[in-house]
């Protein structure tokens, strides 16, 4: 069954689908996957229907965890919104917080100097890093291996929080950037903890790679299964390390060339299948990407000022205009969407959340396939919740 | 061959597990009441006011200009100013708070009113054990449980602290200039007056 044919049915009453009737057979079996349920990362539903154990229908259901960041954020000043973009995606603040202000620069015509835009990278490539490795590990977890791999992330992830604490003043909810440059600037040493930490960062990247990567059971679990096809991806919008497991060439780091990204020497790596097994392996190579970046830009670090002269940091009225910044994020392409009317406030703020776009395609990648492998192909995605609803 | 991979796998697993006895880097965790990791000096909780000298009425250093209020993205803070002015530190006349409320059930501790402060009145906390079984009124912090002294802001944030004294203390040099200097402008005027 396709599912344009499934879209039209009536629906009866508020977001229930119409039983699905087969020929001859009764009706299927529906499952309510969540919002409470061990694989959903956060509060989200998926309305599954089963004619035994395939899966013939997949509705997601979102919403219980929204937040009306984009209205909250319309009624207030650009600086206010700066701490709620902490919790969109709250693996990733500082990503967050580069979007969002890459797109006030945008609209105000600011420059960033030379010393933040590298502290950006650092901060955005840690981020980058710990998200993958957690990430990683919420999969494995969700195919049944319960706590190891993902204890191992995590304890790799407390050594890079505790230097975005020491930094920015908290682990999460890091608050950090602003617009024409950073909250506060990076002590010598700082730079020198986070080279021993980055140093560390290859060994623990080859250990994940030696526990995982030729699993046999993570093989027969991941390989062929939730497959993405190119064009798909393509026209459903989807980015970040899914689009490039099905083997389309688009990193935003290297097709913009966003802050200072162009100086950097990196690869992109790319899937051949877009099955499971690739999205795990593209997340694995980024992070070694991630390594090499990160090392580069702790070695041309120049000293100088981390704010613009020219910010403000009160008093912000940006003049008359729209602008749209976006960055690869760790999940994808985050882009704020901003339009000014030169009032303190913005007229219209739009977030474009990489979680929710990827999140589309999953019925397409479910159909057919086991319920067992819904869960794993859920976490295939590398979603938070607080990203998608919002 | 099959299971080389898990086989692996495992080896990684016993090393990080054996390790555990013997290397203190493998040891992450700490066990949390008796044995505590010192915060780090940039870390923040929830807002606190800071004032000068031993009585907390006549030393804060908050004029109640409510930018703080204002700034605040979840609107956290409630000011009430005062009818009256009092002398502050630099001895110029001011309003202060008459009520200070700070609903930290509210706060998403942001540092927000820090930033937009001009007279280095509202500083962050670090204390976190914070839990209380009164939810609505435990939570509100009223302006005497917010006031703390400049010792205590001394010692948990030093370095930042050394700064703003600095700042502060340069300010009151040249208030005091100033003021020097427009003493003797009246007595210069009234002698010339007096002539």
């Amino acid at each position: 069954m396709s599912i344009a044919e499934t879209n039209t049915e009536k629906f009866e009453g508020w977001n229930r689908p119409a039983p699905i009737k087969l020929e001859g057979e009764g009706e299927l079996l529906e499952v309510a996957m969540g919002p409470h349920h061990p694989s959903t990362h956060g509060v989200f539903r998926m309305d599954v229907a089963l004619d035994g154990e395939r899966v013939i229908r997949l509705r997601p259901v979102f919403g219980y965890l929204h937040r009306n960041h984009e209205k909250i954020a319309e009624g207030q000043s650009y600086l206010a919104s700066m701490p709620y973009t902490d919790r969109l995606d709250y693996i990733c603040p500082i990503t967050n917080n580069w979007a969002y202000a890459l797109a006030v620069e945008k609209l105000a015509g600011q420059e960033v100097p030379e010393r933040a835009e590298y502290l950006r990278v650092i901060l955005g490539e840690l981020t980058r890093y710990q998200n993958h490795a957690s990430s990683i590990g919420f999969l494995i977890q969700e195919m049944g291996a319960t706590g190891t791999p993902l204890m191992y992330a995590f304890r790799e992830r407390e050594k890079i929080l505790d230097l975005f604490e020491e930094l920015t003043g908290a682990r999460m909810m890091v608050n950090y950037m602003r617009f024409g440059g950073c909250r506060v600037d990076a002590s010598p040493g700082w730079l020198d903890r986070t080279r021993k930490v980055v140093a560390g960062l290859t060994k623990f990247t080859d250990e994940f790679d030696r526990l995982l990567s030729t699993n046999e059971i993570l093989m027969a679990r991941t390989q062929g299964v939730g497959v993405l096809r190119p064009e798909l991806a393509v026209n459903a919008g989807v980015t970040g390390p899914m689009l490039r497991a099905s083997g389309v060439n688009y990193d935003i780091r290297k097709v913009d060339g966003y802050g200072i990204y162009n100086r950097f020497n990196f690869r992109v790596p790319l899937g051949d299948h877009g099955d499971v097994y690739d999205r795990y392996m593209i997340r694995l190579l980024e992070m070694r990407e991630s390594i090499g970046i990160l090392q580069q830009a702790l070695r041309e670090i120049p000293v100088g000022p981390v704010m613009s002269p020219t910010a403000r940091i009160r008093g912000f009225r940006p003049k008359r205009g729209e602008a749209y910044g976006r960055i690869e994020a760790p999940k994808g392409e985050l882009g704020f969407y901003l339009i000014s009317d030169g009032g303190p406030n913005p007229y219209r703020y739009r977030v474009r959340p990489p979680s929710l776009i990827n999140l589309t395609v999953l019925e397409d990648m479910c159909l057919g396939v086991n319920v067992a492998d819904v869960v794993l192909i859920f976490g295939s995605v590398d979603i938070v919740l607080g990203e998608v609803d919002r | 061959m099959l299971g080389e991979g898990i086989l692996k796998g495992m080896a990684e697993t016993a090393k990080n597990f054996f390790g555990s006895y013997f290397s203190a880097a493998r040891m992450t965790t700490v066990e949390y009441p008796e044995h505590r990791i010192a915060p780090y000096e940039a870390a923040r909780v929830f807002p606190f006011l800071v004032f000068d000298g031993k009585d907390w009425q006549a030393g804060m250093r908050c004029v109640a200009c409510q930018i703080c209020e204002k700034e605040c993205p979840p609107k956290c803070i409630f000011i009430e100013k005062s009818k009256d002015k009092k002398p502050d530190a630099l001895g110029k006349l001011q309003f202060y708070p008459a009520r200070f409320d700070i609903d930290i059930s509210v706060c998403m501790s942001c540092q927000i009113c820090v930033e937009v402060c001009p007279f280095e009145a509202i500083k962050m906390d670090t204390e976190f054990e914070l839990s209380t079984d009164d939810r609505f009124g435990g939570l509100l912090l009223d302006r005497k449980q917010l006031a703390k002294s400049n010792q205590y802001y001394r010692k948990i944030h030093p370095a930042e602290a050394a700064g703003v004294d600095a700042k502060l203390a340069a300010e009151k040099v040249k208030a005091d200039a100033k003021a020097k200097f427009t003493a003797e402008a009246k007595i210069a005027a009234i002698a010339g007056e007096g002539a």
